[in-house]
């Protein structure tokens, strides 16, 4: 931060505090009716940003009869509230539970707002959000600001496995995938053929900060496998039937490309920087933040495929 | 009343002299700069020099390991090559001086905090040519613990790993990993332990380039540089301890 802004931030300081005791950030979030008692709260295909209070995730809920299941709640304490107040606001069903995708902090740091009821997430993402759920939130009040305001992390509560249940009208499969993250819990509505997961991106560049390609590419082709007649991605709008095939598929192609891009890169010797801006191929061109995501995936992925390309020296006579 | 010639002319130079005595302005307007200047350059004369093309990412992903890259194809008689970053506790990274290397080194480093990062290359005329950019950052790369040092073994420590590449000049691209917790000594409890030479050799036992490397040097360096010889290449260098590191990269 410039000192310029240093200063400006020092006056602002009593507003601040005066702010503290106002309203919420106001998400404004607008459920969308998706298929028969499932709704979809889309958010922004962007960066965190303080104008978007970190709602760059989607998430959903299943009116099921016997309560409402929600997947995933958003970026902040403000918008797991406001997602309840908007599910208040549809069905008089109570919400009775919340499931994680993953651990990542635009999909969780709404649990608060849910603390009455169980938090239902993979073993893996429970310990993850144990380990790092703090410094993720902490890293959320640096880049969006304000509307985090009393935000803190809370894990989940419960560890679920995969299986199959029924819920009032609902019949749910949980799949328990990896990587996008070490654990991706994905949930399928048999009755709807909706497939909520994390780990899918529309529009969107494929973030890879915590990625195992391999797995991740393994647990796509799983997906594809379903033929889903609904995707709820991690972000970006949901997609129907042959359009929710043709977004798995460019997920896997940017995958694949990425991983070989590196690979070609590591064997004629690209030094890391090099590759920051290395043209990126046209056809990826519709997925949002490529060019930022990319870098970021440079520093996630190259200094790992980067050492499989170099051989163990011995010592000169 | 009309003043005379030459007193005029001095009057419509001054100006200008002056514009030359004076230190170019920092484009990246950061308030560390005169201390850099000061500290690491020498108060020697400076000219910020797009010949001089640093590359780094707008922000760092992980604040321990932040890729740079120089570049300075159209710089002759290059001596030493310095890269700092103006506001690390410990600014200075490394000094690189390439006597028979092509202009090219790739390096990672640590970040405290939204920065700028420079690379000052110096003629033999002993102008710094100075290219750099910010880098934006959440923080702490240089007072938070190493990620790996727990898992390190002794018997690795010190360890190169390596490959060469021929270039079309009949030079060559050397990049090496060498395994080390480069410890900044700015962790409580954890004193600093870096690299702090390193020189490459020609099969022949001639020195083509040597690097002094410092605290904010990221933990296991990865180093990308241009030795302007063909064939095998020895590196040998040492920590701040007396460990050596020697390795023959065939």
């Amino acid at each position: 931060m410039s000192v310029w802004r240093a200063c400006v931030f020092a006056l602002l300081l009593p507003a601040c505090a005066a702010a503290a005791h106002g309203a919420d950030f106001d998400y404004r979030l607008q459920p969308r009716a998706l298929t028969t008692d499932t709704w979809v709260v889309e958010g922004a295909t962007a960066d965190f940003s303080p104008a978007n209070g970190g709602d760059i995730a989607n998430s959903a809920f299943i009116v099921t009869g016997a309560g409402v299941v929600v997947i995933d709640t958003g970026p902040s304490r403000a918008y797991g509230e406001q997602l309840r107040a908007a599910i208040a606001r549809i069905t008089a069903e109570p919400v009775v539970a919340v499931y994680n995708t993953h651990h990542h902090p635009d999909h969780m740091l709404g649990n608060q707002a849910f603390a009455d009821v169980p938090v239902y997430a993979l073993p893996g993402t429970r310990a993850a959000a144990d380990e790092v759920g703090a410094t993720l939130a902490g890293n959320l009040y640096r880049l969006v600001g304000t509307a985090m305001r009393g935000t803190e992390a809370y894990p989940p509560s419960a560890s679920v496995a995969a299986g199959e249940s029924v819920l009032g009208r609902h019949r749910l499969r949980l799949l328990a995938l990896r990587g996008h993250t070490a654990a991706d819990l994905a949930l399928f509505d048999v009755d709807t053929g909706t497939l909520f997961t994390g780990l899918v991106f529309n529009r969107r560049t494929p973030a890879t900060p915590d990625a195992d390609p391999a797995a991740w590419r393994a647990s796509l082709l799983e997906l594809q496998a379903l033929a889903p007649r609904w995707l709820v991605p991690a972000a970006g709008p949901p997609v129907a039937d042959a359009q929710a095939q043709a977004v798995l598929a460019h997920d896997l192609d940017y995958l694949d490309w990425l991983v070989g891009h590196f690979e070609a890169a590591a064997a004629r010797g690209a030094d890391m920087a090099e590759l920051l801006d290395a043209p990126l191929p046209e056809r990826f061109a519709d997925l949002a933040l490529l060019r930022a995501e990319y870098r970021r995936s440079v520093s996630h992925l190259y200094p790992r495929i980067e050492r499989a390309a170099l051989a163990r020296t011995r010592a000169p006579e | 009343m009309r003043a005379p010639r030459g007193v005029l002319a001095a009057a419509l130079l001054l100006p200008a002299t002056l514009a030359c005595a004076a230190p170019a302005p920092d484009p990246l307007r950061s308030t560390q700069w005169p201390a850099m200047q000061h500290a690491l350059l020498h108060d020697e004369p400076v000219v910020f020099d797009a010949r001089v093309e640093v590359l780094l990412p707008p922000g760092a992903e992980d604040s321990l390991q932040v890729p740079v890259a120089a570049r300075w194809p159209a710089l002759a008689d290059v001596r030493r090559v310095l890269a700092f970053v103006d506001f690390n506790p410990i600014p200075r990274v490394l000094e690189y001086r390439p006597h028979r290397a092509g202009p090219f080194l790739g390096f990672r480093v640590r970040v405290q905090q939204a920065t700028p990062i420079r690379v000052a290359v110096q003629t033999g005329d002993g102008v710094w040519h100075v290219g750099g950019a910010w880098v934006d950052a959440a923080g702490g790369g240089c007072t938070l613990p190493p990620a790996h040092r727990a898992t390190l073994a002794d018997a690795d420590l010190g360890r190169v790993e390596a490959r060469r590449w021929p270039l079309h000049d009949g030079g060559q691209r050397l990049k090496l990993r060498i395994e080390h917790p480069n410890d900044t000594g700015l962790v409580a409890g954890i004193p600093a332990f870096f690299v702090e030479r390193l020189s490459v050799y020609d099969e022949a036992g001639a020195e083509l380039a040597v690097l002094d490397t410092f605290e904010p040097l990221a933990e296991n360096p990865v180093l990308t540089l241009e030795p302007a010889a063909a064939g095998p290449l020895v590196v040998r260098g040492r920590d701040n301890a007396g460990n050596a590191i020697a390795a023959r990269v065939d």
